[in-house]
């Protein structure tokens, strides 16, 4: 899992079917102490992150293990929000 | 899989339902001399390394295997602590 901030919304109308319903974010990755990395991915959220929260950011095939997500066509999941990290 | 050594704990109360209790890790990638080799990522800990340990880790949907649940939303995943490394 990567460590990742929410930085924007995703409103898609015209989508696939499966996709109906969830909530689809832009998230930046961040280094440990939460600074802007390369790059920005969209992830849909199965965990009600807000705009600003760190998040962990699950991607390929796991991303559709979560019953938001199971059997749809999605290859990145917002799984966790982070409270604290503690690294060395 | 791959070699990297625990350098903290991460704590995120609002996650995946199938992954509370689940105990995460953030690990730094590193090639076969110990040298650090790419960003840290979170992974799930099922064998109770240490911070400071060597350990080595799977990736991709195989991650959740360890976790024994029809749906886990991970996507590395520690599965052994390394004892030593001979390079030829």
């Amino acid at each position: 899992m990567i460590l990742a901030r929410v930085i924007g919304t995703v409103w898609a109308t015209r989508k696939d079917e499966k996709l109906q319903g969830l909530k689809l974010q832009i998230v930046r990755p961040v280094t440990l102490d939460y600074k802007d990395r390369e790059g920005f991915l969209v992830a849909v959220d199965a965990v009600g992150a807000g705009v600003g929260e760190v998040v962990l950011v699950v991607q390929g095939s796991s991303a559709r293990q979560t019953s938001a997500t199971e059997n749809k066509p999605v290859d990145a999941t917002i799984m966790a929000i982070v409270d604290k990290l503690d690294a060395t | 899989m791959y070699l990297a050594r625990v350098i903290g704990t991460i704590w995120a109360t609002r996650k995946d339902e199938s992954l509370v209790g689940t105990k995460m890790q953030l690990i730094q990638p590193m090639d076969r001399f110990m040298k650090n080799s790419g960003e840290p990522l979170v992974a799930i800990d099922t064998v109770g390394a240490g911070q400071g340990e060597t350990v080595y880790y799977v990736t991709a949907r195989e991650a959740s295997i360890p976790l024994r649940r029809a749906l886990s939303p991970v996507d590395a995943s520690i599965v052994g602590i390394v004892d030593t490394i001979e390079n030829y």
